[in-house]
């Protein structure tokens, strides 16, 4: 038996296709390809000359020291930002699950952050980190720690690691949250007259049954440190000091749109390109086998 | 020269306001003056609305000086440029270098046959904005340079006499004082470029790359890490690490740090004074700023900063006759008087100075005209006129960042400035290459 709809008409589908693939090309594709035509092209910031070098400007990427520091950099980044993302709000998720008086408030709270635009938290974190006002400089002082971020690179990416962190957690929670709350409490409660102490419980039973809700958020959550957290670092370090916090999608933009290199800038993004297809491939093809719905 | 000009001028203005009937000539100015700066423009851009009827200038402001010129930049290559540009100094040779993207206003002034004369106007302003024949390529509007700053309060606290150290060697002597005495931030600085290579490179006159500072030709390269650049980022690193420099960043945080009174001396732009007077609760004093008594012909002078007016090309040629109009009306004494004294940058006409200094005005502010003489200290020679490396704003970061990484005690400052020449000269070459 087919259960599939079959249109008479030669036209209709493709007019009723036509409004999602149009926005696809405008605003994917059509770029896209124009990134990977400028690539190509050596050009000074106006435009008013341009030059095809073939593969020159991918060469002088790879051969610079800072673009393949900018690369480590950002595997740090991600990792940094999805590890501590992930495994903070679970944490949360599992002592919210258990709450009972009061949840609704403490959820709230929780969720709250979410509603925050990447830049302004990272203003609102650098205020309470920055050098010589802020109210953590002062208390590190206090137990000897010199903080200044502006000199130390270290410094500024735990800066940017907790800003982009404590905003993803919200969203994180919510779907741990929900997670948690789908799994059968009798399944817990089987295990805990078998003997199983909570400890044992979490491990084999819950963390199991939330790997697809784990699985998703990983993806999200390198998407998120890969791309989203261009607003935390912009307004917080731009990258520096030193390129210490400089990720390869906040070089793209300042390469591009701040040093006027385009050639340059849309090599870089071609190459990011490249990795997110590979990335989200791999995540797709190898871990989601192991995830079990 | 500017009295023999006025009349000239105000009959142009007249003779355009006769035949009024036809609709006014917009013309589009894109700056980045934000807050008071902002309004002070705005106010000239109305004045020159209200004295004649044919042009109206309108001011947009497009935010910072990068986002101003990155806007302007996508302008043009829509076809949209606007008639105007701010254009900060660091981005003048990607703007000279734009050949058919901007107007030289030499050739403007001339072929609009508006009164005109650069020798008005300060050498070391002009010579930042000329070619090597001397003409001049962009209008010079809102300059400053790099003073010096101190806290007299902490000086005496420190058992210091009041006075600020004019050489080096008697700063790290007084930066000790202040440190026995318990100043917890003893210096800092703004715009660590602009002061310790740049400026520091003229003040001294030495080159801060070949071929005139760039000046000469697009196929210069930097010579930052001579043994005298060495030897001043070494003594700043070593400060650095005895707690007596504390880094502030890239550009004007120092401000902040100085006029909250955390920190005992100072190097910022002239436009900090501003800032300062209206925050600081201490007794300070600016000043000229620090020199290594050792080298010969130092002190020379310092070099400007802040930006000048670009014209773009692809508008209507009536339009660029509004635009002469309007800058001969900018080069005005009373107006370039206005800028100066409402604004905190320097002076930059020979004629605004002297009406300014007639006024007073510099009795009650001493520092506004301090940096007038830092700034004609000397003739300004090959390695003191300014500096033009293409790209400059990524061309600043490389060294801003080999800067860092000396301060944090990562680099020594011979592996440091090596590598600032060596990735400076990178960018140079992908501009030259681009740009042939």
């Amino acid at each position: 038996m087919e259960k599939r709809v079959v249109f008479r008409s030669a036209w209709l589908p493709y007019a009723l296709l036509a409004p999602q693939l149009a926005i696809t090309v405008v605003f994917f594709f059509w770029p896209a390809a124009q990134a990977i035509w400028y690539s190509f092209q050596l050009q000074d910031a106006f435009g008013l000359n341009t030059q095809f070098v073939g593969f020159e400007n991918f060469r002088i990427l790879f051969s610079d020291a800072n673009y393949l520091r900018s690369f480590r950099t950002t595997a740090i980044f991600s990792v940094l930002v999805a590890g501590f993302g992930l495994g903070l709000s679970l944490l949360l998720a599992v002592m919210a699950d258990r709450v009972v008086k009061g949840a609704l408030a403490y959820k709230t709270v929780l969720i709250w952050p979410y509603a925050v635009a990447a830049a302004v938290a990272g203003v609102l974190w650098a205020f309470i980190f920055a050098p010589s006002i802020g109210i953590v400089t002062y208390l590190l002082k206090g137990f000897g720690i010199h903080w200044n971020w502006i000199i130390n690179g270290n410094q500024a990416m735990l800066l940017v690691v907790i800003a982009s962190v404590w905003k993803q957690i919200s969203y994180n929670f919510l779907f741990f949250l929900a997670g948690l709350q789908s799994i059968p409490k009798s399944l817990l409660e089987a295990a805990a007259i078998d003997g199983a102490g909570p400890a044992r419980r979490f491990l084999t039973i819950v963390l199991p049954l939330l790997s697809p809700t784990t699985f998703f958020l990983l993806v999200v959550n390198i998407v998120y440190a890969f791309f989203d957290t261009f607003g935390v670092i912009d307004a917080t370090t731009q990258g520096g000091p030193a390129q210490a916090t400089q990720i390869l999608v906040y070089k793209v933009y300042h390469d591009g749109v701040k040093s006027g290199d385009l050639g340059g800038s849309s090599a870089q993004s071609v190459i990011l390109m490249i990795i997110v297809i590979a990335l989200t491939a791999i995540q797709f093809r190898y871990i989601e086998r192991k995830v079990q719905y | 020269m500017l009295r023999k000009l006025l009349p000239a001028a105000v009959a142009a203005v007249c003779a355009a306001m006769s035949p009024a009937a036809h609709a006014q000539v917009e013309i589009q100015w894109w700056h980045s003056m934000g807050g008071a700066l902002g309004e002070q423009l705005n106010d000239l851009a109305r004045k020159f609305n209200e004295r004649q009827k044919d042009y109206k200038v309108v001011t947009v402001y497009k935010g910072s000086y990068p986002e101003s010129m990155t806007a302007a930049i996508a302008a043009f290559r829509a076809g949209q440029a606007p008639h105007l540009l701010q254009v900060f100094e660091v981005g003048t040779a990607t703007m000279m270098a734009a050949r058919g993207a901007v107007k030289p206003v030499y050739q403007l002034m001339k072929e609009q046959n508006e009164p005109f004369d650069p020798k008005d106007y300060l050498p070391v302003v002009t010579g930042y904005y000329s070619d090597l024949k001397g003409n001049l390529l962009s209008f010079p509007f809102n300059s400053s340079t790099v003073m010096f700053y101190i806290n007299k309060d902490a000086f005496k606290k420190a058992g210091l006499p009041p006075e600020a150290p004019k050489t080096w060697k008697q700063f790290v002597a007084a930066a000790e004082k202040l440190k026995a005495s318990g100043q917890d931030c003893v210096y800092t600085t703004s715009w660590p470029s602009w002061m310790h290579i740049e400026n520091f490179s003229a003040w001294h006159n030495v080159p801060i790359g070949t071929r005139q500072n760039g000046m000469g030709g697009l196929d210069t390269v930097f010579s930052i890490n001579s043994p005298l650049h060495v030897r001043h980022v070494t003594m700043l690193g070593e400060l650095a690490k005895k707690g007596m420099f504390t880094y502030a960043g890239r550009t004007n945080q120092g401000d902040a740090k100085f006029s909250s009174g955390e920190c005992a001396m100072f190097s910022g732009s002239t436009g900090a004074q501003a800032g300062i007077r209206k925050s600081a609760k201490f007794d300070w004093s600016i000043n000229f700023i620090p020199y290594h008594d050792d080298v010969a012909g130092a002190p020379q002078n310092s070099i400007i900063g802040g930006a000048s007016l670009w014209v773009m090309t692809g508008r209507k040629p009536e339009e660029y006759k509004g635009v002469a109009r309007f800058l001969a009306f900018l080069s005005r004494t009373e107006i370039q008087v206005q800028w100066h004294t409402g604004t905190g940058y320097v002076p930059i006409t020979l004629a605004s100075y002297e009406a300014t200094r007639v006024s007073g005005f510099y009795d009650r502010d001493p520092g506004a005209a301090l940096a007038v003489k830092q700034l004609t200290n000397k003739p300004p020679t090959e390695n003191s006129k300014g500096l033009r490396f293409g790209n400059f704003v990524q061309g600043r970061e490389v060294i801003e960042e080999e800067l860092e990484a000396v301060f944090a005690g990562k680099k020594t400052a011979q592996a440091a400035l090596n590598d600032a020449v060596r990735r400076g000269n990178e960018v140079l070459r992908r501009f030259e290459a681009a740009n042939k």
